[in-house]
């Protein structure tokens, strides 16, 4: 019969999950599986509510991305109502989304997967958690970070009503506008962001990337998976967190498609197993072709590091410049090693923190006109943002009356869910090949999951 | 501190005690957190009865492994909080009750344009490459904590407010115990410390009302004297009138007043008392101006509800 090893609860992460790892009855390694027990129903108790409150409410799927399910929402609305939004809106949405990435990628570094290379190797797993790593770094420094986190909160806040619960979206624009009092604070806020974005970067230099531990893991290829890649970028190929196309590259780092929004049914499917309740999703024009890579495999990768690959060039400067020494230390792009999304992630740190300080020093920032007022319903609408841990779509479809009559979600961990289950597999097949194995193995596999900052809450919306 | 069927909001509540995380860490030892610690259900299990002096859990109840690990967890813990609006009223999770499980799933897992390729709906047991593997049994509904254990302490919102948490939390490790059962926040309703609260006169005489993406409104007068829906009269405070600082009416989170045993009814009798004709007519036209009042009205308290988990179909 063999035997099951179950890691339950995987934690330090968003959500439910647990691992479910096989052995032989002669104790070689036989399977891997990642369950996701929870399930939510969004997509069929949003019918009949009202259509207008759907950025409200679909952001519940989520208490830890709220924000991007609330502009994903209030984009789809935009396009439901065929409303444009003007400047000024434009420029708080994007405000509030680069804060929120800011400080949910830092909650990731400091909170969740950090730790396992923040805290030392010779504390046991169980050990690997903020208070070790604030243990290590010492309190001064643990409080800056949890002060810088909390400011920049605070300035979601105050556009946003809580980065808790945000509701200021609107079709058309947002609820509030921004006084020249707020702007001079939030730019303050923002350049304290950007700060402590470049401390976190040398920090990630000193501790983390020189260190034996997560050098020996990038240089071994069983956490590398040649995957296709999909991100949103501008018209000149530069990462765009808010707006733009949807870019795929091959695993060879050639253009493989593009798309708009819209057209995301043509290119994008989700597969049911019965085993869990995430659908993972695959590229449609190739198909699914089980836990395999490479360009005949539909599986790709969202996120951090799928944003580093698709996009030719960051628009903010210190941003580009550490791009550059992720290029150099990896010999080139595409990066496929799927350690590198933590640098990849503190990466974007920094360019969401440069975007912060260029958006709080534009004129339109205060303009006083943040809405215009939808006058025609299309009853249809797709609202795609980039979330922190990767491409996010929601399509709403309504009555004349505005009344839903279906919504589709696809979320960011879904796009990665046949990815991390990869990884998962060629980390257990290559690590676990006989009992018995220590706890630090086991653990070794939570840190696989825990590069792509699953949000497991999202994948089983 | 456990979730269970959640958005990780709750957990986001605490982690926003920012600075005060070192203050909780000097008045306590966390045994238990699973988004932020390492700790597997094996080592609780393995804890001596009555060993936890507080456990907080967030999230509804929609599946039986959620049932037995907050009952293993009640018997560890000498209080149970239930934290946010899924675990106290069911919360936004708790519309699925709206629908039969099998509706909920079959849209999910089959009826979707982006899945070509049906396989089988996620149920309890199944087979892959010869390994059977389980998923806990989903329940008929959604219900509140409360339904399923013993419930000491509430601490309402979606999610809290991190002011509230410190305050509610601090009390409890303090040993500084409020009445069982209490709810912590305000008594009174959100209307009541509401800043637009000056500006809503004695009586309204509304004919209908109207909807977010109709009207623009006033940042400074009350909503509902503006005719849009806001549930303040109907919620218990304590939130800080977040969405109302935002510029947003409010959705009810806070759920319930202590007098009300349904929030829905409450809100749509409050409402009802705004319309100026109170003929059955005038009445019907004027609730029949929001789209969607169950919906709106239960939007965090379905499951807690008198309605509870019986009203499906959506109407």
């Amino acid at each position: 019969m063999g035997r099951t090893v179950p890691i339950d609860p995987i934690t330090r992460l968003e959500g439910h999950g647990n691992i479910k790892v096989i052995f032989n009855d002669d104790g070689t390694f036989k399977d891997i599986f990642l369950q996701l027990p929870d399930f939510k129903g969004f997509e069929k108790f949003c019918e009949g509510r009202a259509v207008e409150e759907m950025p409200g409410l679909t952001q519940k799927i989520c208490g830890v991305c709220p924000t991007a399910h609330h502009i994903a929402g209030v984009k789809a609305l935009d396009d439901l109502f065929n409303v444009t939004v003007p400047a000024a809106a434009k420029c708080i949405r994007e405000l509030m989304h680069h804060a929120f990435i800011y400080e949910d990628h830092l909650l990731h570094f400091y909170f969740l997967g950090g730790p396992d290379f923040l805290v030392p190797e010779n504390h046991p797993p169980h050990h690997r958690d903020f208070w070790n790593v604030i243990a290590h770094l010492g309190d001064e420094f643990g409080k800056r970070m949890l002060r810088t986190r909390r400011r920049v909160r605070e300035l979601h806040a105050a556009i946003s009503g809580s980065p808790l619960y945000p509701v200021c979206g609107l079709p058309g624009g947002v609820s509030k506008h921004v006084t020249q009092a707020k702007k001079s604070e939030f730019k303050k806020i923002s350049q304290e962001a950007l700060d402590f974005a470049q401390e976190t970067i040398a920090l990630f230099h000193d501790r983390v990337l020189c260190h034996s531990r997560f050098s020996a893991l990038l240089a071994n290829t069983a956490f590398e998976n040649h995957t296709y890649y999909m991100g949103m970028v501008d018209e000149q190929n530069q990462l765009d967190f808010y707006d733009g196309v949807l870019r795929v590259i091959a695993p060879d780092g050639h253009e493989f498609c593009r798309f708009s929004g819209s057209a995301f049914q043509s290119h994008l499917a989700e597969r049911v197993d019965a085993y869990s309740f995430m659908k993972p999703l695959y590229l449609k024009k190739i198909g699914w072709q089980g836990l395999c890579d490479g360009s005949s495999s539909g599986i790709y990768r969202v996120g951090p590091l799928a944003r580093l690959n698709v996009a030719d060039r960051l628009s903010t400067p210190l941003a580009q410049v550490e791009l550059d020494h992720m290029i150099h230390y990896f010999g080139g792009r595409p990066f496929h090693h799927t350690f590198a999304y933590h640098w990849a992630r503190l990466v974007e740190v920094l360019y969401a923190a440069e975007k912060m300080v260029a958006l709080t020093s534009s004129a339109q920032l205060t303009d006083p006109n943040i809405r215009n007022l939808p006058v025609a319903i299309k009853g249809a609408g797709t609202g795609i943002c980039e979330a922190p841990r990767g491409t996010l779509i929601h399509h709403y479809t309504s009555t004349n009356n505005g009344i839903v009559k279906d919504i589709n979600l696809l979320v960011a961990t879904q796009n990665n869910g046949a990815a991390i289950q990869l990884s998962l597999l060629n980390a257990a097949r290559t690590m676990l090949t006989k009992e018995p194995f220590s706890d630090d193995m086991l653990n070794l596999l939570e840190m696989v999951f825990r590069s792509y900052d699953p949000c497991m809450a999202c994948a089983t919306h | 501190m456990f979730w269970c069927a959640s958005c990780g909001g709750c957990e986001e509540s605490i982690l926003d005690l920012s600075e005060h995380l070192f203050t909780l860490r000097e008045k306590a030892e966390i045994v238990f957190w699973p988004m932020a610690m390492d700790t597997k259900y094996d080592a609780v299990k393995a804890l001596p009865d009555k060993d936890l002096t507080v456990t907080l859990i967030n999230g509804a109840i929609r599946n039986n492994e959620q049932v037995e690990i907050v009952r293993m967890l009640r018997e560890k813990s000498k209080i149970i909080v239930a934290h946010g609006s899924c675990a106290h009223q069911g919360g936004v999770i708790g519309l699925a009750n709206f629908f039969s499980s099998s509706a909920l799933l079959d849209r999910a897992y089959k009826d979707m344009p982006t899945i070509t390729d049906p396989g089988d709906v996620p149920s309890n047991t199944s087979k892959l490459n010869g390994t059977r593997l389980e998923l806990p049994a989903m329940r008929r509904s959604i219900v509140p904590l409360n339904k399923v254990i013993s419930v000491d302490y509430y601490l309402p919102g979606c999610p809290p407010s991190p002011e509230l948490v410190k305050d509610a939390l601090f009390a409890v490790l303090s040993n500084d115990l409020p009445e069982l059962g209490t709810v912590f926040g305000e008594t009174k309703a959100l209307c009541h410390t509401c800043p637009r609260l000056s500006s809503k006169p004695e009586k309204l005489k509304l004919t209908t009302f109207k909807r977010l993406h109709e009207v623009e409104w006033d940042a400074n007068t009350c909503f509902l004297t503006q005719g849009l829906v806001c549930l303040g009269p109907a919620t218990r405070g304590g939130c800080a009138a977040r969405c109302i600082g935002a510029n947003m009416p409010c959705r009810g989170c806070f759920g319930p007043l202590d007098t009300d045993a349904d929030q829905g009814l409450n809100a749509l009798s409050m409402l009802a008392a705004l319309l100026e004709d109170t003929t059955p007519e005038g009445l019907d036209r004027g609730i029949k101006s929001i789209p969607d009042a169950p919906g709106l009205l239960y939007r965090f308290g379905l499951a807690a509800s008198i309605l509870g988990g019986r009203f499906q179909g959506g109407k």
